[in-house]
């Protein structure tokens, strides 16, 4: 009897797991069909893109800078094992911009954006404006999911393009102003080793962990349910989930592009 | 094209709606005739909002019809409702107003986004309709979070009918409200609708606001409507039920589970 219990506890588990995949799927389908489809609510889209990119810039900016320096300080403290020094520019630049620039920003955008997308959206759930709209002739997929995943999607390269720079910014200021290593060699050193495919693969992951972030916020808030403790919960989910999808996104691009 | 006045405006037959094991309507009938005004009572749970909530394609009956001026609505595409969507105006409960949205954009709402309005038509509409509710100009610019509860019933009812809808759906109007302040919403709702001719569903348990606002009255229990008739006949309906509701008292036929 314990063991069929048990057993029925799994099952449940399980169905659970395949009922929210296959809600979240037609979520996705369903706001990414509003993305393509007329009418666009432009005014709406100016405005995330503006909560979404310049908004988070100073945080973006911040965990960039402060990572550039770190950064710098430990692959020199590594590489001197070695007397490989002068690798440390040409690693910070790899780093940052293919790694480094992208997770860091997708994750902090996941806290602060994710996470108030989710309660934005969970609190007009349960105050029922979600229903007014519907009632107003207005599609909540049109007017609130869709103009959050598209200045997502756009305006996470930007920030992971600015963070980038910040970062090398960062590196540069410890490998010069800390180990001494003269400014002209380690700007050259940063970017003569940067390729193109380094940038691009950051600003595709970039572009990826923003959907990822829009997604996660606009679905756990569009499915909460009661009252003040639904939308906590949503809110925690958006963040939670957004930042597994995207180190598990992170790993399959990178795949993608660099396996051999 | 002016509308049959024979063919019901909104037609419910026998709707039956549950959430998994809970039966909330089991059979439900309502036919609501152009400019007729209809209020449903009928004790809290007993599935009120839901039945509302069928006619705005909010929640799809498990069986049976829905109808709008003839045309059945359960079942058709988001595509197809929209039209239908159109007709509608709703007060809801708590007025559910866009927190993310002036007083004045809240009343603009439907006619900026639904009719396609630019927002500079719109504006002296929307003041005029505040007007209509007994709001001045200088509450326009105020957000929902300023306004007291009444205030908010008020932009929610300027709201609801600023689009000039045919059929206007009020859910508990004078809930949370002072007596006064109730009376002062339930004439405003009868003005507003005798205004525009619209036809008018309502729920709600309280007696005077039904008594008002009411040509026919029908009560909700247990899934179905129980008693409909004049609003007038209430108090000589000869039904144990009805009798029970509109006196408010704890002995009758409707028992109420109290769990200690």
């Amino acid at each position: 009897m314990i063991a069929i219990d048990f057993l029925a506890a799994i099952g449940r588990l399980f169905l659970g797991f395949l009922r929210a995949i296959g809600t979240l799927s037609l979520f996705t389908a369903k706001a990414v069909s509003h993305c393509a489809r007329p009418p666009f609510y432009f005014r709406s889209i100016g405005q995330q893109m503006l909560v979404i990119g310049y908004f988070s810039l100073p945080v973006v900016g911040l965990t960039a800078v402060f990572t550039g320096m770190v950064l710098a300080l430990q692959i020199y403290e590594g590489s001197s094992r070695f007397n490989a020094e002068s690798a440390v520019a040409t690693i910070v630049v790899i780093g940052i911009t293919r790694e480094l620039g992208p997770v860091l920003a997708g994750l902090m955008v996941a806290g602060r954006v994710g996470a108030a997308m989710a309660a934005e959206i969970g609190t007009m759930r349960v105050t029922e404006q979600i229903d007014a709209l519907t009632t107003l002739a207005t599609d909540p997929f049109k007017y609130l999911v869709a103009p959050r995943l598209i200045a997502s999607t756009l305006m996470l390269p930007v920030l992971v393009l600015i963070a980038d720079i910040i970062g090398v910014f960062g590196g540069y200021i410890i490998g010069t102003g800390k180990l001494g290593f003269n400014p002209a060699t380690y700007l050259r050193n940063t970017a003569d080793f940067l390729e193109a495919i380094d940038v691009i693969t950051g600003l595709v992951k970039a572009a990826a962990f923003g959907f990822i972030v829009a997604l996660m916020g606009c679905y756990h808030g569009y499915s909460s349910k009661g009252g003040a403790q639904g939308v906590g919960a949503a809110t925690t989910n958006a963040v939670v989930s957004a930042s597994i999808l995207i180190l598990a996104a992170d790993y399959l691009i990178t795949e993608l592009f660099f396996s051999k | 094209m002016a509308a049959d006045p024979r063919v019901p405006k909104v037609s419910l037959r026998d709707v039956h709606v549950a959430f998994g094991p809970k039966k909330v309507l089991q059979g439900f009938d309502l036919d609501v005739m152009p400019g007729e005004s209809v209020v449903v009572i009928g004790g809290s749970g007993t599935g009120k909002s839901v039945m509302l909530k069928c006619l705005l394609g909010l929640v799809t009956p498990d069986r049976g019809s829905v109808k709008i001026d003839g045309q059945e609505v359960v079942g058709i595409s988001d595509q197809e409702r929209e039209p239908i969507l159109r007709k509608f105006g709703m007060l809801f409960q708590y007025a559910a107003l866009f927190d993310s949205l002036t007083v004045w954009e809240n009343v603009a709402f439907g006619l900026t986004q639904a009719k396609g309005m630019t927002r500079a038509d719109a504006k002296p509409i929307a003041l005029k309709k505040l007007a209509q509710v007994g709001l001045g100009a200088d509450v326009a610019e105020l957000s929902p979070a300023e306004l007291s509860g009444g205030m908010k019933k008020r932009v929610g009812l300027a709201r609801a009918i600023a689009t000039e809808p045919e059929i206007i759906l009020f859910d508990e109007p004078t809930t949370g409200l002072d007596p006064i302040m109730g009376d002062v919403i339930n004439d405003l709702i009868v003005a507003c609708v005798k205004d525009l001719g619209a036809t008018a569903i309502s729920i709600t348990h309280d007696m005077a606001s039904a008594r008002k606002i009411a040509d026919r009255v029908a009560m909700l229990y247990q899934g179905k409507a129980i008693w409909q008739g004049p609003a007038a006949a209430i108090d000589k309906s000869g039904n144990p039920y009805v009798d029970q509701f509109i006196h408010g008292r704890a002995e009758g036929p409707i028992q109420v589970e109290v769990h200690a």
